[in-house]
């Protein structure tokens, strides 16, 4: 046992590299024959997940890996003043992020053999969710910002590549690109950020950082404040945020597995993992972490807002994860990475388990998606439906669920250190998701059914996986609940450990706040005591500002086509009229030229003689003028 | 003398040409096999001398030095450093490419492919030239194909292929008229009569005064800069490219145009360090307004070949700020990005090729859903396009990075403007991808055929060192740095001394 431990402490590379060699082989050998493909990406994720599990017990043998990380590396490429390695880097919030990805990977692609069962393009599927698997895996155990960047840019391309999985439609072409490039936005400032580090602080290794940044900080506050800033552009980008968020909702374009996987657990929080890894340099620019706490908690909340009021079920549960993202967003900002990485865990496991349950209702509805023309689906479905609502509990925050946890050690630390505002906010942001969610379950799964569909239960396939997070949603939590000693936050955090403390005043005005949630959206989507319909006239205004998602949408829109299409546009013009006329005038003179100076070449010797003298008058007038001799020229040149 | 694989190198298409004039016309199958050996061997070759170099020696390998005039000082000297062997693979790598590419050329095939072999000859010599002279030559060799291959086999779009030839051919042969004169300036002021010579090495090590050396690099500036694209000197190449057969296409894009980064650092920077130093400013501002201006045209875009063509302008802009940035960093990414930048253009070239010889048609409004009917092709388009954008894993990450550390200490507003290209690259690249390979299936596509065996090459070859040099980019960077760290700290310690010399002797 403590032999294969240390093997996957020191060979963690195998991690990503082994859901790397299924996508080689999918692709180059198993394109023809499905079964084969899943199996291989599977078997070797799920290797992949007990190597995880090996590095976890490594963790858990041997304490003073928290506080300091095992670190190994290969020379990826170098030249005098700027070397980039490749390795592995492994601590408690490493080995936490592989146990999660690894564990989530391979449940969904376990789901996915049900769920993508006969689709044409089912080897492509495996290929692009392993590539996807072994880029999130190496990003969680990159060793500096450039190993970091490298993953980071490609779980974006498996990201496109797998919103736009259904490529013949044009809403998943069209959503695919958006996603790329409103994170490229982000990573424009990220990669500005790095440069910037690399300049100034000579080195990209996140070890070595930690060492200067506290020097550097008294050195250069304002330089570092902006680094911070540009660094946490990225994640603004990656992980949904205010106002970059707008490319998530579109992801669920995607197939739903993707969506859990993808656009739920891993991917979109690899941008809380940056600021993690990064918690050193946060944690020594005051500003900058502060601008985190307040983006995070606004976008938790303006999220939330915006789903309270939308349709599709998946968008919903989109709304849901940017709402959520900005919880451990802030968390991060108000300095506890603790907490933000254990929401980052339990939220793992419930919001998979929320859209793989959401993939298997749509599924069997062939994929209507409104949850207004769905209906008492529970009668049919009645696991799906139960992992559906353990989801929301979770997620609403009732104990002993999992979401109860992590979501009251946030809103205690966000107290705690200072930021009341934050925490009244967050907490109003706590009610609404309660609601939220359950006005999705009540409406789609309870209630009158719709005589149109003819929904049936998922198969087994597709059944196990999300038990098997429905469990972690219920008791995944309970490893940093405040009476476990040396819980989740002995393992997993940045500095001194503090013991999580109850805040019987925080659970309970969180506990309070959700129910009344869960009361309300019962009253009008489960008793139908008061109409919707009503409530939303009411609003009026504010109704359709949420239902119109504030128009974020079209505001960057009309952006992109007035500047980058208009400015596009002008310069072409420039060019074809202005730089090309130019030379083409050029071109005409030349030839206007010609036409004229062919009479001089008319065939009199006399005439040429004439030419040449006094070409030789002029050349040596000029040259006595500018006071230049051949002489001088070669011996300046010899002498210089 | 030494067994020199790349003067075999050099000599497998000439010797492939000639053998091509024998060949009756008809003979198309034989005419195409044989090209395709001649550069097979020339492409093994430029490998093995890739894979041979000694680190540990270093400087130029393989050479071969035979006195051609001597009253002149000119020699037919050949030789290769790490700067010359990624642009001589480069070559090989694209022409073996091209010739594959043009596969299915039906129209005078037989001279066809001898002026694409003469064509691919002459820019393998500017690389391995170790004599102005020699170089100078082949460069001029370089021109006479292109300008009857893009009137002869090109197309006609938004302008004629006349007009496309004729400006490609003008505006190359006005950037050799300037080169010409600085060359020649060089050679008279190196050395006094008797002495003169047109070795690189010799020149390099003569000194020049501040002011012959400020307004002597403004010439070859212009020269190799407008051959590099540089803007306001870019108007050819979109046209130019447009015009010409796909062959041309991938080949002027990929390296021909590399003959100007090449020379402005080998020649250029190496032997007018001082004017060099002058001219960085300007030529780093410039390099954005490639970036940032042709970025934006691309976006305007509506015929394939013009969005490529604009982006390969776009793409120089890092080339010529990272040559501007004048340290180790930023000049290893640079040549690193030639070489990058290369592989990409003519990959996505080659694809745009096939999909105008099915489709006839290369208006993007009128394409679209390709990745159902052709899905080689498509994924040919996205790898090249996704290694465009600058994608990490793919050949030119590496290198970009590179440029933004090395262009970053030398001109951080500059620097910072360059990077923000990487934002209006995804906006074209990602619009065209989604456009022509996305979106539903188009019937009229439906009996076209992706392509198949032979027509495999240029994406097996160029997709596969697009990905492996993203994946091992020490194996491109060594090289690179083996050949620049040395012209740099020439060109440092001669700028050093020089101005503690008081800017040299007036």
């Amino acid at each position: 046992m403590t032999d294969f431990v240390n093997f996957a402490l020191y060979h963690a590379w195998l991690i990503p590299a082994l859901p790397f060699l299924a996508f080689v082989l999918i692709v180059f050998g198993l394109r023809r024959h499905e079964k084969a493909a899943a199996a291989t990406a599977i078997s070797l994720t799920g290797i992949s997940f007990l190597l995880a599990l090996g590095v976890a017990g490594a963790v858990f043998s041997r304490p003073e890996l928290v506080e300091k990380p095992l670190v190994y590396s290969a020379r990826w490429f170098s030249m005098a003043g700027l070397s980039v390695e490749m390795g592995c880097l492994i601590d408690g919030t490493s080995a936490m992020m592989l146990f999660v990805v690894t564990l989530i990977s391979t449940l969904v692609m376990i789901y996915s053999t049900g769920y993508m069962h006969g689709d044409e393009g089912f080897t492509r599927f495996f290929a692009y969710l392993s590539l996807f698997a072994a880029s999130m895996l190496g990003l969680v155990i990159a060793t500096n910002f450039l190993q970091l960047f490298v993953f980071w840019e490609l779980v974006g391309l498996c990201s496109y590549l797998l919103i736009g999985y259904y490529y013949y439609k044009v809403s998943a072409r069209e959503a695919a690109k958006k996603a790329f490039m409103t994170t490229r936005v982000g990573d424009f400032g990220l990669l500005v950020g790095i440069v910037l580090i690399q300049t100034f602080l000579g080195t990209m290794d996140f070890v070595e950082l930690s060492g200067k940044l506290p020097a550097f900080a008294k050195e250069a506050p304002v330089l570092l404040t902006t680094i911070g800033f540009l660094v946490f552009i990225g994640p603004i980008g990656k992980s949904g945020q205010f106002p970059l968020h707008v490319w998530l909702p579109d992801a669920m374009e995607g197939p739903s597995p993707v969506s859990a996987l993808i656009h739920a657990a891993t991917m979109v929080v690899a941008g809380v993992y940056l600021v993690a890894r990064a918690f050193t340099m946060f944690s020594v620019a005051p500003e900058a972490q502060h601008f985190v706490a307040y983006l995070g908690g606004f976008t938790a909340f303006f999220a939330a807002s915006i789903a309270l009021t939308q349709r599709e079920m998946k968008r919903i549960l989109a709304y849901s994860t940017i709402s959520q993202l900005g919880y451990m967003i802030m968390a991060l900002g108000v300095g506890s990475l603790t907490a933000s990485m254990f929401h980052l865990m339990t939220h793992a496991y419930f919001k998979a388990l929320m859209f793989l349950a959401a993939g298997s209702a749509l599924h069997a509805l062939h994929g209507k998606a409104d949850i207004f023309e769905m209906g008492g689906l529970y009668r049919k479905m009645p696991w799906t439906a139960a992992f559906m609502v353990i989801g929301a509990i979770a997620i609403a925050g009732i104990p002993p669920f999992a979401g109860f946890w992590s979501k009251d050690e946030i809103l205690v630390m966000t107290k705690l250190h200072g930021f009341t505002g934050l925490y009244y906010l967050a907490s109003v942001t706590a009610f609404m998701t309660a609601f939220y969610m359950f006005r999705m379950v009540f409406t789609a799964f309870f209630g009158k059914e719709n005589p149109e569909n003819h929904p049936h239960e998922s198969p087994v396939s597709m059944l196990v996986p999300m038990g098997v997070l429905a469990v972690l949603s219920v008791v995944g939590g309970l490893v940093g609940a405040p009476f476990v000693a040396k819980g989740f936050g002995y393992w997993v955090r940045y500095g001194a450990y503090h013991h999580p403390e109850f805040h019987a005043d925080v659970a309970g005005i969180s506990v309070l706040l959700a129910l009344l949630g869960i009361a309300l959206a019962w009253t009008i989507y489960g008793a139908k005591k008061v109409a919707a319909k009503d409530l939303a006239a009411k609003a009026g205004f504010l109704y359709t500002l949420s239902y119109n998602k504030y128009y974020i949408d079209e505001l960057f829109q009309w952006i992109n086509r007035v500047f980058a299409d208009g400015t596009g546009k002008i310069l072409y013009w420039v060019d074809l009229y202005i730089v090309d006329g130019i030379v083409n005038g050029l071109a005409r003179l030349t030839a206007f030229a010609g036409e004229r100076f062919r009479y001089v070449q008319n065939g009199q010797v006399q005439h040429y003689a004439l030419v040449f003298f006094a070409s030789v008058v002029f050349i040596i007038l000029l040259s006595g003028l500018l006071g230049v001799t051949t002489a001088g020229v070669q011996s300046g040149g010899v002498a210089g | 003398m030494n067994f020199s694989p790349i003067a075999i190198a050099l000599l497998a298409p000439i010797v492939g040409a000639m053998l091509l004039i024998f060949i009756p016309k008809d003979e198309r199958r034989l005419i195409r096999w044989i090209a395709a050996f001649s550069m097979g061997i020339a492409l093994l070759l430029s490998l093995a001398a890739y894979f041979m170099y000694d680190f540990v020696k270093g400087g130029f390998q393989y050479t071969i030095s035979i006195p051609w005039v001597k009253e002149l000082g000119i020699t037919l000297a050949l030789g290769a450093d790490g700067l010359s062997l990624p642009m001589l693979l480069l070559t090989n790598l694209i022409g073996f490419s091209a010739i594959f590419a043009s596969w299915n050329i039906d129209k005078r095939t037989k001279e066809f492919f001898i002026l694409l072999l003469l064509l691919i000859a002459g820019v393998m010599g500017t690389f391995v030239s170790l004599d102005l002279f020699v170089f100078f030559l082949f460069y001029e060799v370089v021109v006479i194909p292109i300008y009857i291959m893009v009137i002869i086999w090109g197309s006609s779009k938004r302008v004629t292929k006349e007009y496309a030839g004729m400006k490609l051919t003008i505006y190359l042969l006005i950037g050799s008229a300037f080169l010409l004169v600085g060359l020649v300036a060089l050679y008279l002021n190196a050395y006094p009569a008797g002495q003169r010579t047109f070795l690189m090495s010799a020149l390099a090590q003569a000194s020049f005064s501040e002011s012959f050396q400020i307004y002597c690099f403004a010439l070859l500036a212009f020269g190799f800069g407008s051959l590099l694209s540089m803007f306001p000197f870019h108007s050819w190449s979109p046209d130019g490219y447009a015009g010409a057969p796909t062959a041309v296409s991938m080949i002027h894009a990929g390296v021909l145009k590399k003959i100007g980064g090449y020379g402005l650092l080998r020649i250029g920077v190496l032997t007018l360090p001082l004017g060099a130093k002058f001219w960085a400013p300007v030529i780093a501002l410039l390099a954005v307004g490639n970036v940032a201006y042709a970025g934006f045209i691309a976006l305007a875009q509506k015929d394939l070949k013009y969005v490529v063509g604009y982006s390969s302008v776009s793409h120089m802009g890092y080339v010529l700020i990272g040559l501007a940035a004048m340290n180790v960093i930023g000049v290893n990414g640079a040549v690193a990005n030639m070489f990058a930048h290369g592989v990409m253009s003519a990959l996505f070239f080659a694809m745009i090729g096939w999909v105008y010889e099915r489709t006839h048609t290369r208006w993007i409004p009128d394409l679209g859903g390709l990745g159902h009917q052709m899905p080689r092709v498509a994924t040919g388009m996205l790898l090249a396009g996704m290694a465009g954008l600058g994608l990490p894993g793919l050949v030119s990450f590496v290198p970009e990075f590179t440029i933004f550390i090395g262009s970053f200490a030398a001109y951080p507003v500059l620097a910072v403007l360059a990077i923000a290209g990487v934002v209006i690259t995804a906006l074209y690249t990602l619009r065209v991808l989604a456009n022509v390979l996305f979106g539903p299936r188009r019937a009229e596509f439906d009996d076209l055929q992706d392509i198949k065996g032979p027509e495999m090459v240029p994406l097996v070859v160029l997709g596969a060192v697009l990905i492996l040099a993203g994946m091992f980019p020490w194996y491109l960077m060594d090289m690179v740095n083996a050949g620049v760290q040395p012209i740099v700290d020439t060109v440092l310690a001669k700028v050093s001394q020089m101005t503690a010399l008081g800017g040299g002797v007036k």
